[in-house]
């Protein structure tokens, strides 16, 4: 037995660890396995044990089929109905093709919605990352096992707990009446009012994506070795020198993969803006949502949401080139 | 490396976050018991007559209705395909594989209103009517990428020589999945469910696209907020979302030692191996 096993890991080492499973060149053992229901589905288990392609078929079609027939398919879909129209007269959808809804994208009303909402994203992401690293370098390096378990599932909570009751708590914390308000005016400084504004609107979305940007650093942070930095130390940088020029850089693909998330959501969300937002609170999600509901517009709305997937696709190949995708 | 002073300080900011990230919560849990119909703070009084009116409110409870049976499909989809998924994508190597493990977390990693208005591109243009069904497709379609995150994760973890001895042992097949694999995946196979659970059941934008004219209970309450009606009803419905999608994501997080409920992230901090 001493033997097989050894010869097993010499096998094992020549191939990359997770490819294990399929074992070509050595015969299934003959006799049934001990607890095997019947006959019949021994032997189809047999036969599937020794065919890994259709073992591989059998497990990836279904879920693959999914996302090709559903998930993909849609996404052309949209595409393609960016380029329709709708008959103004009748709201009926019209399957000829223009460039009239990217044409109209390209004016100063959409330019403006479009920039505010990236500045409103790059605003949120900066935030989240200042708040979060101090948080992330304190489980990674300070807690004990246990608070860092604690405060992780603490941090996480937030990010799962229901999306619509975290705005709507910030309503009524942020309204004329309400508890923000309420808190200022004891501690004298007076009755303040920032509900229904964009300033409104950072607090809430940085509130809501903040957990997705902790976790990724802690994580960057937690792979560091302490001898980087003792090194750093005994090479005569001071403490805040070390978090500059060892603990920052080292972190950075945990800041791109946060920020994949914060300014990724922000782009897209139409509920803040609806519900927390101003009268001047145009953004790319909630004039999308217009365009569904009372304008009846599906392919303008396709065609405007098709913005957020080229901001991303330009912003991943540059979390790219930072190394995000190693921390993911 | 850090000083004294250091230290004190990051302990007040984590403090300082931890505040702001749970302040907000309580006071919406507070709200559900204010007494009166007024929503301004400090509340007038406290009361639990509110639940009660939330309880027998039949568009409440039709739309809580409508989100339990979204979500329990969903789930059951997402438990299927999410799992088979991260099986096949761990075990198979095979051409594209780089490709369909990127495409399986689109879903998450894209804003949910590109889903919305893509699903509801091609329910319009397939003459698809908007129904429970459709609903069940959206979220199934991001549900399934938690539960793929949260297996494929453990099945990096777990040493494939387990399944290697098992196999020298004898088993094998279909006996080895059910005997061994099984086994060591199960929890996070539960974790994946309930946290698919909570996603969907709380889930606005990509409902707001696949529902038409059917409230789920977050649309319910994302109607009201909008129209600034039933807002006392609003408070306690809340606080049961809230509840609905806490409890499966505390029982996730305590299954798998915390590590298991990171979300849009694969290979989560490895929290309890150090």
């Amino acid at each position: 037995m001493g033997v097989r096993l050894d010869a097993d890991h010499r096998v094992k080492g020549g191939r990359s660890v997770t490819s294990t499973m399929p074992r070509e060149g050595r015969p299934a053992p003959d006799r049934p396995s001990p607890g095997m229901a019947g006959r019949g589905s021994a032997r189809i288990s047999a036969a599937l044990w020794r065919r890994t392609w259709l073992r591989a078929t059998l497990t990836l079609s279904p879920p693959l089929a999914w996302f090709l027939v559903i998930y993909l398919a849609s996404l052309l879909v949209m595409l393609v109905t960016a380029f329709w129209s709708v008959n103004p007269f009748t709201n009926a959808l019209e399957h000829t093709w223009t460039l009239a809804n990217f044409r109209e994208l390209f004016t100063g009303t959409y330019l403006s919605i479009i920039g505010r909402t990236i500045a409103m994203a790059a605003i949120v992401t900066v935030t989240d990352a200042v708040l979060a690293f101090p948080v992330a370098y304190y489980m990674a390096r300070i807690a004990t096992q246990r608070g860092r378990q604690l405060l992780f599932t603490a941090v996480l909570l937030p990010l799962w707990a229901s999306y619509i009751a975290r705005v709507y708590a910030w309503i009524v914390i942020l309204q004329k009446d309400g508890t923000l308000s309420w808190f200022f005016d004891k501690i004298g400084v007076g009755p303040v009012n920032i509900g229904y504004s964009n300033v409104a609107m950072w607090l809430v979305f940085s509130y809501i994506w903040l957990p997705f940007m902790i976790a990724p650093i802690y994580a960057a942070l937690e792979r560091i070795p302490d001898s980087l930095l003792e090194a750093s130390g005994d090479l005569g940088a001071r403490n805040w020198r070390t978090v500059r020029s060892v603990l920052l850089p080292l972190a950075l693909p945990g800041f791109a993969a946060g920020s994949i998330f914060t300014f990724s959501l922000t782009l897209g969300d139409f509920i803040t803006p609806l519900l927390v937002g101003g009268a001047n609170s145009n953004f790319i999600g909630n004039v999308i949502y217009a365009n569904i509901g009372t304008a009846n517009n599906l392919p303008f709305a396709a065609a405007l949401a098709i913005v957020p997937i080229v901001i991303m696709i330009c912003y991943l190949l540059g979390a790219r080139a930072a190394g995000a995708f190693r921390s993911m | 490396m850090e000083g004294r002073l250091a230290r004190i300080g990051l302990r007040i900011w984590v403090g300082g976050v931890l505040l702001f990230l749970f302040v907000p919560i309580g006071i919406i849990c507070f709200y559900a018991f204010n007494s009166s119909n007024v929503q301004s703070w400090p509340i007038h009084g406290l009361s639990v007559k509110w639940f009660s009116v939330a309880w027998h409110d039949p568009q409440v409870r039709a739309a809580f209705l409508l989100s339990l049976r979204a979500a329990i499909f969903a789930t059951v989809v997402a438990l299927l395909l999410g799992s088979a998924a991260a099986f096949g994508v761990h075990r198979f190597r095979f051409f594209g594989r780089e490709a369909v493990s990127l495409l399986l977390v689109l879903p998450l990693s894209l804003p949910g209103i590109i889903t919305g208005i893509a699903l509801n591109s091609a329910f319009n243009f397939a003459g698809i009517g908007l129904s429970l069904l459709t609903i069940i497709i959206g979220h199934a379609t991001f549900c399934i990428v938690v539960v793929y995150n949260n297996v494929l994760a453990r099945l990096r973890r777990v040493s494939g020589s387990v399944n290697e001895a098992a196999a020298d042992l004898g088993a094998h097949g279909l006996f080895l999945f059910r005997t061994v694999t099984l086994p060591m995946l199960s929890t996070a196979v539960i974790s994946g469910a309930l946290l698919a659970f909570a996603l969907s059941f709380d889930e606005v934008i990509v409902t707001t696209f696949t529902a038409g004219a059917q409230n789920t209970l977050p649309l319910w309450v994302f109607g009201a907020i909008r129209l600034g009606q039933d807002l006392p009803e609003v408070n306690v419905v809340v606080v049961g979302v809230l509840l609905l999608t806490v409890v499966p994501v505390i029982a996730a997080a305590r299954l798998t030692g915390g590590g298991g409920i990171t979300r849009g992230s694969a290979a989560g901090p490895r929290i309890s191996g150090g």
